[in-house]
């Protein structure tokens, strides 16, 4: 917890972070069974989590996902319905908001209007009835790590943005929370500065070794701080997971679309071989994907392939659509300077998208507007899902 | 062109700020300068009851000759005359008391006020503001009715048995408190209510984040945040209570006056408009006090209580 000696952890402690694989490891958060309804509507419905220690962990989800309301649970402004929530092995259940050992950042920041940027940072230290001293040694500490030497004295409505959001991080983490929440911190900065505060949230968080827990309706953001990942729908966890294992082995048509853009096929399994299994588009042709186990022939999937997964390449003359391999027409393309996307209409009828890094300078596009093409993609790339 | 129009932008942003002023100048400066001029005359018996009169056809001996029969002797006689001393400490002791009474039952008010489901708060702004769809002179006679020897109060503390026999309340300190209260009590409510409400529920959820229990919240941040409004709600009650005069005239005794008691005896009573002006000037200058404190706080923190 000693913030000045702790110093960055050398980064192969990092790369084998990994707690939640190891059936020995004991969760610091756990959410057992947990529902939390508002008149009628379930906002968080039997939600069973694991959060680990020193876990930069994200509840990520569209707007009315429950992932606010599990957070808030958490922080003790909600009460479950059912379920029980353990931190470190305590029930939290009969443990009022001031005397959990977790802090949270709020969306809004709320900051205290009246109170100084020291007096705001101090307030929590406060009510632990430290002596002058320590609290006061303690702000300066914390106001230097988020950069606001010498800020102390300012009200926040002299602040901008950018400061007021490092007030509020240095109010709650200035408490030494076991866990620290964040709702949507970032929601209020512009793009630049939120890709910024991202590295300065997971620097800050290994300087510091605290649990974070972060919630996002932002794919890109959680992709970039978290550890791993949980995607919420409709009060529900759908998939918990690293970020390449969501982006990568979405476990559903849902977290697929959700997470990034992806193309998906519909189509029946014809058969299944140790390594390969061949699928048959409704729409018309034949897919090789590498082969998923439990699944037999006759079964409907759905492949899903990344844009940028898929080889667009202008039609040669003479050469025929082997597998995997898709002709049609180039209806739309998108320059966004690192990268193009092609919207092309197969022969079948589907819209396919591709993403082409644009690795020299685009002088002259090699393919444009109405040109035919052929898609190609890897069997290792397609995704086979079920749900 | 640009520089045109900007220019005219100015003039009618000039005119914007002009009329407040303009508005202040006819009805308050004049009439207190006029106030002001008939403070320092003699009382005669005359029409005007005052003296020296200054006509425009007398010219500039007259002019001189006015000025010099212009004296300080009416604020002499205010100080030096225990009854007008008297008026003012028994109207700065009923403006005090009175204040405190109302900030103790108003703030409560107006903090379950905001407190309550959102719907039901228009209601209850509402219900603040019912009496003033009955006249004010009306709603003090109904008082009277009730606080008369065999008015409502005194039956119904008979019948709880609280009392053996009717007790006096009209014409008494108690029935003016009484009044007061319940005259100035949405004046009270109603910024304190606008202050509570507009404080954001994620405040009081961050400091229970920190460690600060709900009792602890309300003095930490609530009371701060409220401050302008309790400050706006103190202001609005005592400075008209101050130079109330209906109330204490209805339903106080004769034993001892408030100053617009007195200012009225002077003016209509005795016919002395230079005392009367003399105690309305005073009465101004005391009340300025508080208002500038106001401002003070005011300008020392523009932003305090807002998000």
């Amino acid at each position: 917890m000693d913030i000045g000696d702790a110093g960055k952890p050398d980064a192969g402690r990092r790369r084998d972070f990994a707690p939640w694989n190891d059936p020995a490891a004991r969760a610091l958060v756990r959410f057992k069974g947990v529902t939390k309804r508002f008149s009628g509507i379930t906002a968080v419905d039997d939600v069973s989590l694991d959060i680990h220690t020193r876990e930069f962990f994200a509840l990520l989800g569209p707007s009315g996902c429950g992932k606010t309301t599990l957070l808030r649970l958490l922080a003790g402004f909600e009460t479950p319905d059912a379920g029980r929530i353990l931190l470190d092995g305590e029930d939290l259940a009969d443990m009022p908001p001031h005397r959990r050992p977790v802090n949270m950042m709020f969306q809004s920041y709320a900051l205290f209007p009246h109170l100084s940027v020291a007096g705001n940072v101090a307030f929590g230290l406060k009510q632990e009835g430290l002596v002058r001293e320590e609290i006061s040694a303690r702000v300066a500490e914390m106001l230097a790590l988020v950069r606001l030497d010498g800020m102390g004295s300012r009200k926040p409505y002299q602040l901008s943005g950018g400061q007021r959001q490092r007030v509020a991080l240095a109010r709650a983490l200035v408490k030494r929370p076991k866990v620290f929440l964040l709702d949507e911190p970032l929601a209020a900065l512009d793009k630049k500065l939120r890709q910024d505060t991202q590295f300065e949230l997971m620097e800050l968080q290994e300087k510091l070794d605290v649990t974070f827990v972060i919630v996002t309706h932002d794919q890109e953001e959680a992709m970039t701080v978290a550890d791993r990942i949980a995607v919420m729908d409709h009060g529900r966890l759908v998939q918990v997971a690293t970020p390449p294992e969501i982006y990568e082995q979405p476990n559903s048509r849902w977290v697929a679309q959700f997470v990034g853009d992806v193309n998906l096929i519909e189509g029946r399994v014809v058969a299944s071989t140790p390594g390969e299994m061949l699928i048959e588009a409704k729409a018309g042709g034949r897919l090789k994907v590498a082969s998923v186990s439990g699944l037999s022939a006759g079964d409907a999937v759905c492949i899903a392939l990344r844009p940028e997964k898929l080889r667009i390449e202008p039609v040669k003359a003479g050469s025929r659509g082997g597998d995997n391999s898709f002709e049609g027409k180039v209806w739309d393309i998108g320059y966004l300077g690192d990268v193009s996307i092609y919207k092309v209409r197969l022969d079948n009828g589907l819209v396919m998208q591709a993403a082409v890094a644009n690795m020299t300078r685009m002088v002259e596009r090699p393919i444009g507007w109405n040109d035919r093409v052929t898609l190609t993609f890897a069997p290792q790339a397609g995704v086979v899902l079920t749900r | 062109m640009r520089e045109a129009m900007q220019g005219k932008g100015i003039s009618g942003g000039r005119l914007a700020i002009a009329i407040p002023y303009l508005w202040l100048l006819a009805f308050f400066l004049a009439p207190f300068l006029i106030v002001l001029r008939i403070s320092l005359s003699q009382s005669v018996i005359a029409q005007p009851p005052y003296s020296p009169v200054f006509e425009i056809v007398a010219g500039w001996e007259g002019l001189k000759a006015f000025v010099a029969a212009l004296s300080f002797e009416n604020y002499a006689t205010l100080f030096s005359d225990s009854l007008y001393v008297s008026s003012y400490l028994k109207s700065l002791e009923v403006a005090v008391v009175a204040t405190a009474m109302l900030l103790a039952l108003g703030f409560p008010i107006a903090y379950a006020m905001a407190q309550a489901p959102r719907r039901l708060q228009a209601v209850l702004v509402v219900l603040v503001i019912l009496p003033f769809w009955t006249a004010f002179l009306i709603r003090i006679y109904a008082w009277i009715n009730i606080l008369q020897r065999e008015g409502l109060l005194n039956e119904m503390l008979l019948a709880l048995g609280l009392v053996r026999e009717p007790l006096a309340w009209l014409a008494t300190d108690t029935a003016i408190y009484i009044g007061v209260v319940y005259s100035y009590l949405p004046f009270m409510v109603l910024p304190i209510y606008a202050s509570l409400e507009k404080i954001d529920h994620n405040l009081l959820e961050a400091a229970a984040d920190l460690g600060c229990p709900h009792w602890k919240a309300f003095w930490l941040v609530t009371l701060p945040l409220a401050l302008p409004g309790v400050a706006a709600g103190a202001l609005l009650c005592f400075i008209p209570i101050m130079g109330e005069f209906v109330i204490p005239d209805l339903l106080g005794g004769s034993q001892s006056l408030m100053i617009g008691q007195t200012l009225w005896t002077e003016f209509f009573g005795n016919k002395d408009w230079p005392i009367a002006s003399a105690v309305a000037v005073v009465l101004l200058m005391l009340l300025v006090v508080p208002i500038a404190i106001y401002q003070h706080m005011q300008t020392r923190d523009p932003r305090a209580g807002s998000a």
